[in-house]
């Protein structure tokens, strides 16, 4: 896929970037839907398929879910330059969207919560900001479970995914009970997929 | 550890434990993350509360907490605000830049090396299993993580009702999470708000 972007049409990017970043509650994953609108439906940056593998390969890959950004700015540079075999020209297009995406992304609800999180240790004292960290606690842990269990629920239904299903319950005994290290884990986990058995 | 020198730094716990350096945050974050497959919360948990001890359960719990609300990624927030607090504005753009950096690096040399790969039905395989691993590990970090609301001011009952009412509210009927943060944390927090006046300052408060 080839695509023509002129210095606007960066900027733009840049900008829808950074106006997501604030919107970004609960991680970057959370604007994919708005992304995927913008840079596939909207401006035909990227192809669908481009869309859904970055996201699969930040999942497979190590780090932060957020790297999916970069796979997108990564593949928005790619197509601008003519696809990957269009040599180095293509190449550097593809890290300048790498390095656009991550920005624009990064750069507003970093500088926020830098602020705010110095502020609020500064002031941790304050009832006000011990009241928020207090009343905020239960929630939260409630939000990690409840992540957990809607990344279960995707699987399908436990009758018919129960092998699945078998590994998140043994996984999270694992981790709650013994020291385990979490890469074995995973690296069952990953095996016993490839090899079919879920 | 082994440095007798007196820390200007004040620590609450004798016992505490922390970053030696900006390198020792770069270096510590770079291995979190590069050992978080499927989400790097459940290793940051691991490794900074019960193996480096930098910090304690309820310190994580408050700390995720911010991260947590506040927007962008949720550890990369946190990777901040750690950073931050032991060696200021270079300290966080260490611990930032060992969260990354190497991710990075690896996740765009996969792209021009398999940019295709993904969608074959073995790595998909794989990705499911490694999806249903990432379910136990991050459900196993938040039970956890309920042994730190022993000492909060709501009290056990409360806290219990409102982490139920809100599993049920994102976990089961899937409402979006702002209006739970916004909903159930805004009268979360003015309850605390209120136990906060009528408990005194007790020795535990830091």
């Amino acid at each position: 896929m080839t695509t023509v972007l002129s210095g606007a049409d960066w900027l733009a990017l840049l900008v829808h970037f950074m106006s997501l970043s604030l919107l970004a509650i609960g991680g970057a994953i959370t604007t994919a839907p708005e992304m995927h609108s913008y840079l596939v439906n909207d401006k035909a940056w990227l192809t669908d398929s481009q869309f859904t593998s970055s996201i699969a390969l930040a999942q497979a890959a190590p780090g932060p879910n957020v790297l999916f950004i970069a796979l997108l700015g990564w593949n928005v540079g790619m197509n601008a330059g003519g696809g990957m075999a269009a040599g180095p020209h293509a190449w550097w297009l593809a890290l300048a969207g790498v390095g656009i995406a991550m920005v624009g992304i990064l750069l507003p609800s970093t500088t926020l919560t830098f602020a705010a999180a110095r502020w609020g240790h500064q002031n941790r004292e304050l009832r006000a900001v011990r009241a928020f960290k207090q009343g905020m606690a239960p929630i939260v842990i409630a939000l990690l479970i409840a992540t957990g269990w809607i990344l279960a629920a995707s699987q399908g239904s436990p009758v018919e995914h129960w092998r699945g299903w078998l590994l998140t319950v043994v996984t999270a005994l694992l981790v709650w009970r013994t020291k385990l290290h979490m890469l074995w884990m995973l690296g069952t986990g990953a095996a016993l997929g490839a090899l079919g058995f879920l | 550890m082994t440095r007798v020198t007196q820390d200007t730094q004040t620590t609450r716990l004798h016992s505490r434990k922390q970053p030696q350096s900006k390198t020792d945050l770069f270096v510590s974050f770079s291995k979190l993350a590069l050992q978080g497959f499927g989400g790097v919360l459940a290793i940051v948990q691991r490794e900074l509360v019960e193996n480096k001890q930098w910090l304690t359960q309820e310190e994580f719990l408050e700390d995720w907490a911010v991260a947590q609300i506040l927007p962008g990624p949720n550890v990369v927030n946190l990777s901040l605000m750690i950073g931050d607090r032991y060696f200021g504005f270079r300290g966080a753009l260490a611990a930032l830049a060992g969260m990354l950096t190497f991710p990075l690096v690896i996740v765009l040399v996969l792209a021009a090396l398999f940019g295709g790969v993904a969608d074959t039905p073995a790595a998909q395989g794989a990705l499911q299993g490694m999806g249903a691993v990432a379910a136990g590990l991050i459900a196993a970090t938040g039970i956890k993580l309920v042994g730190a609301l022993k000492h909060n001011a709501m009290g056990l009952t409360v806290c219990w009702a409102l982490a139920v009412l809100s599993f049920v509210a994102i976990g089961l009927l899937r409402w979006p999470l702002v209006w739970v943060l916004l909903g159930a944390g805004g009268v979360a927090c003015l309850w605390a708000y209120r136990c906060l006046e009528t408990k005194r300052p007790t020795e535990g408060a830091p």
